[in-house]
């Protein structure tokens, strides 16, 4: 009876503070599973700023170097597209240009996973119908969620403020509320992505296709304009992304862009508030749909089964590829319009091939872009073996008539194939987008397509080393994480951290010809190809010999 | 006798720790055979070792004749396997799933599908996400009872099945018995695997502490005896195979080894008998003792014989 005669049972307290109940037990859980991850992504993301500035302090020690640098680089529409534009050219300026964009970019997938790992993932393993049989509100887990990539962000921010603070107190506030700012503004997204979709899977897919979206919006626009006439172009402003490059730290700050990102973080953290009250815990807005009631004849095999479960990802990757290459490609002829004023810059670029080799060398990069990122879908693809084979699929299917080297083959036909069709994807829209500006449409979509598919025998490499951990050493499996993370970095800053070839080469992409433009020789992809079925074979091998765990 | 599954001195380690530790299994065909044992006695990597997903670290297993590590794809034709906990792809039906398993089998019959999804009262047009756990399980029972296979395979079936279930079930492995297939039960419900295995195998630590038929089994337990006789009873306790006797004026209640139970009616009868409750030995007793750690039963000599 003393339970029944507990004041706050017999009357609680109205609406909003009874759903929040347990907040606190919920976050203290959510930073303890995350007590290592955490620490890590806030000290990369709120140190590295401070370790560039040295870095370029000891490269272009004087303010001539400097001045250089920035003309340079905001002359070459390719590097805008990839950093952003260099808003002035002192040493706190040039590290944001070089850093800003890719903290903003981390701090987002860092904000998504968390809020994810902590909502829909929660649900969907069914660990929060147990929370919510305790004393939990029915929005104390999003509630949680979102305090926890709060203290995350806040922390990154504080971080990026106080090392950063050597270069001028107000430039490092403004650096570190973007990239906080950026973080919280795709975890709110992330949040009313978990509210509707069921599946953690699709919910991370979603929220990162929202920055994918925003980045490559940020990145075409970028490599249109400079921005240095005080204006960005149309297409950043269109990205969050570009509102936090817009806040311009160290090249008098626009306050203002921040407050645009702390409001739509603000109203998606509502959107998803909203959502979250009115739903059934596990459930979302779409009704499951009943499926047949017996199976196609496309479900015969184990092929059909892989291609089933992995269709939609690869879809949605082609559509992804496909928008970015028409924005590349829209933007491509008119990159380089804009020379800077320096005259050696000039020069340079004329050097390399005037008009056409600018325009090349810009698509040449974006290509390179697109099979970097591809490495991404690839890599997924093939770890899809492991979540298998770790959810306990994988255990009654292959008690079947399959062997393992079918089951696994008919995955990682997915993975080497789907990237090229991916790339297909992307190389098409590129050269129809690039074509259509050009006036030159029959010469250019080939050239373009053909370029982009000679990525495909880099991302294999990539496969392949998925294929063979998942083979060989099973537990390791997601060290391809740590591979695709490599490799995209290096190639994507490699360039104009103007890093060693022979550190550019260890990465499969460092061995691509550049093209369109560049020779093209067969030595490189025939490496690449033996890599890639030494690695695949021997990955195959390991998997027959060795134990399923479950 | 021609056998199914023989497996002889199986060991199974896992970096340290020794999973199976010289397990025997003899399982002939067509017989329903139940595999008992307390959780983490070895149950399921022994079921995983039959299907060639671990390999066996030593010892030898036969599976229909041939070695379930090397001839994986051919024997999984002619057999069906059913986990305790099935996990389905989340954006299939069950009905999708049903069939691709009876393809990748090796065959379906229709008939017998639409009947047993019938019996089971399964939806096959649910997703995988919105089964419940019975229903999840229900899914790999009709896609196993409607293949057309030699050798049925359950880890712990039943578990989340309603008890109406429950008995379809048993008249489907009854039904499977009479077709003339072999099945082996791996279970924790007493009830089911007495109803329905003609003989068991019980292990405990990796290893196989008894095996036979559940009547030589029944032997190797005590029946309780309570009865109200006529004259206060005489020497009961100098009789082979009797335990816990409590007398109380002319009211007895003991244990007795089932297979010492003659002598004692006799006694009982010369004291002359009013009321007389035998309780026949249950598999639980049984399982009890086998379940129960070392030092609870060290003076029980018979467990002791067997295990050792």
């Amino acid at each position: 009876m003393t339970a029944v005669a507990d004041a706050r049972i017999a009357a609680p307290p109205k609406g909003s503070s009874r759903d929040l109940a347990g907040t606190g037990t919920l976050l203290r859980l959510a930073l303890r599973r995350d007590r290592v991850m955490l620490p890590i992504w806030v000290l990369c993301l709120g140190l590295s700023a401070s370790s560039t500035v040295s870095r370029l302090d000891s490269a272009y020690d004087t303010p001539q170097k400097r001045a250089d640098l920035a003309a340079d680089m905001n002359a070459n529409g390719s590097t805008r597209a990839l950093f952003g534009a260099a808003f002035d050219d002192s040493l706190g300026a040039l590290t944001v240009w070089r850093v800003g964009a890719f903290l903003t970019v981390f701090a987002a997938i860092m904000s998504l996973l968390i809020v994810i790992r902590h909502t829909r993932e929660e649900e969907e393993t069914g660990r929060q119908e147990a929370l919510s049989s305790g004393m939990v509100g029915r929005r104390a887990g999003l509630t949680s969620a979102l305090i926890t990539v709060g203290i995350a962000n806040a922390a990154v921010t504080l971080l990026i403020a106080v090392s950063l603070a050597g270069q001028g107190g107000s430039g490092a506030l403004a650096l570190g509320l973007a990239v906080g700012l950026s973080g919280m503004v795709f975890g709110a997204i992330a949040a009313v992505a978990a509210q509707v979709t069921e599946n953690a899977r699709v919910a991370r897919g979603l929220s990162a296709a929202a920055v994918g979206v925003a980045f490559v919006l940020r990145m075409g626009g970028d490599a249109a304009k400079d921005g240095s006439d005080g204006s960005s172009h149309v297409l950043v402003w269109l990205s969050p992304l570009g509102w936090a490059e817009n806040a311009r730290p160290y090249a008098d700050e626009r306050w203002w862009t921040l407050l645009l990102l702390a409001v739509l973080a603000v109203v998606a953290m509502g959107v998803a508030y909203t959502l979250a009250g009115r739903r059934d815990v596990g459930a979302s807005f779409f009704a499951s749909r009943p499926g047949p009631a017996a199976a196609g004849p496309d479900l015969s095999t184990v092929y059909g089964l892989a291609w089933r479960l992995q269709r939609g990802t690869l879809l949605a990757w082609m559509a992804g590829l496909a928008f970015a290459g028409a924005v590349f490609g829209g933007i491509a002829d008119g990159a380089d319009d804009f020379l800077g004023d320096s005259e050696s810059t000039r020069d340079t670029f004329l050097r390399m091939g005037g008009q056409e080799g600018l325009t090349d060398a810009f698509l040449a990069s974006m290509v390179g872009i697109l099979g970097l990122v591809v490495t991404i879908h690839t890599a997924s693809a093939v770890l899809r073996l492991r979540g298998e084979e770790t959810d306990q699929r994988a255990e009654p299917l292959l008690s079947n008539a399959v062997s393992r080297v079918q089951w696994a083959a008919s995955h990682l036909v997915v993975a080497l194939l789907g990237p090229v069709v991916i790339l297909a994807a992307g190389g098409l829209a590129l050269g129809i987008a690039y074509g259509a500006a050009s006036g030159d449409l029959g010469g250019q979509v080939p050239r373009v397509l053909g370029a982009t598919l000679l990525q495909a025998p880099a991302v294999w490499v990539i496969t392949s080393i998925a294929a063979f951990l998942f083979g060989v050493l099973p537990k390791f499996t997601s060290v391809t994480w740590g591979v695709v993370g490599f490799v995209v970095a290096i190639g994507w800053l490699g360039p104009a951290m103007e890093l060693d070839q022979s550190v550019m080469n260890l990465s499969p992409f460092g061995h691509l010809p550049k093209v369109p433009g560049g020779d093209i020789t067969a030595t490189p992809f025939l490496w690449m190809l033996l890599v890639t079925v030494g690695l695949l074979a021997a990955g195959l091998a390991g998997l027959r010999r060795r134990d399923m765990s479950n | 006798m021609t056998t199914a599954i023989t497996v002889s001195d199986l060991h199974k380690s896992f970096g340290r720790t020794h999973a199976l530790d010289g397990l025997d299994l003899d399982v002939a065909t067509g017989e329903v055979h139940g595999f008992l044992g307390p959780n983490g006695a070895g149950k399921s990597t022994t079921i995983r070792v039959l299907l060639g997903l671990l390999r066996a670290t030593s010892g030898t297993v036969q599976l229909l004749g041939k070695d379930p590590w090397h001839d994986a794809v051919e024997l999984h034709k002619r057999l069906a396997y059913v986990p305790g906990d099935v996990t389905l792809w989340r954006n299939l039906s069950g009905g999708e799933v049903i069939d691709l398993y009876g393809r990748l089998r090796g065959g379906l019959d229709k008939t017998r599908r639409a009947e047993m999804i019938d019996r089971f009262d399964l939806d096959p047009t649910k997703k995988g996400r919105t089964y419940s756990k019975g229903n999840r399980q229900k899914v790999a029972l009709v896609a196993a009872f409607a293949s057309d296979v030699e050798l049925l395979i359950f880890d712990e079936p039943t578990s989340g099945l309603d008890p109406l279930m429950e008995e379809v079930f048993r008249e489907c492995v009854s039904e499977e018995r009479q077709r003339g297939r072999t099945v082996l039960l791996s279970s924790h419900i007493l009830s089911e695997v007495e109803a329905l295995c003609d003989r068991v195998s019980i292990i405990r630590k990796g290893k196989t502490v008894e095996s036979g038929s559940l009547a030589s089994l029944r032997h190797l337990t005590r029946t309780s005896v309570t009865a109200e006789l006529d004259s206060e009873p005489d020497g009961l306790t100098t009789l082979p195979g009797v335990h816990d006797v409590d007398v109380r004026g002319r009211r007895v209640k003991l244990q007795v080894d089932t297979d010492h139970l003659g002598p004692v009616l006799k006694q009982l009868g010369d004291a002359g008998v009013r009321s007389l409750v035998s309780t026949p030995p249950t598999l639980e007793e049984l399982f009890l003792r086998h379940y129960q750690s070392d030092g609870g039963d060290s003076a029980d000599s018979t467990q002791g014989a067997i295990a050792r």
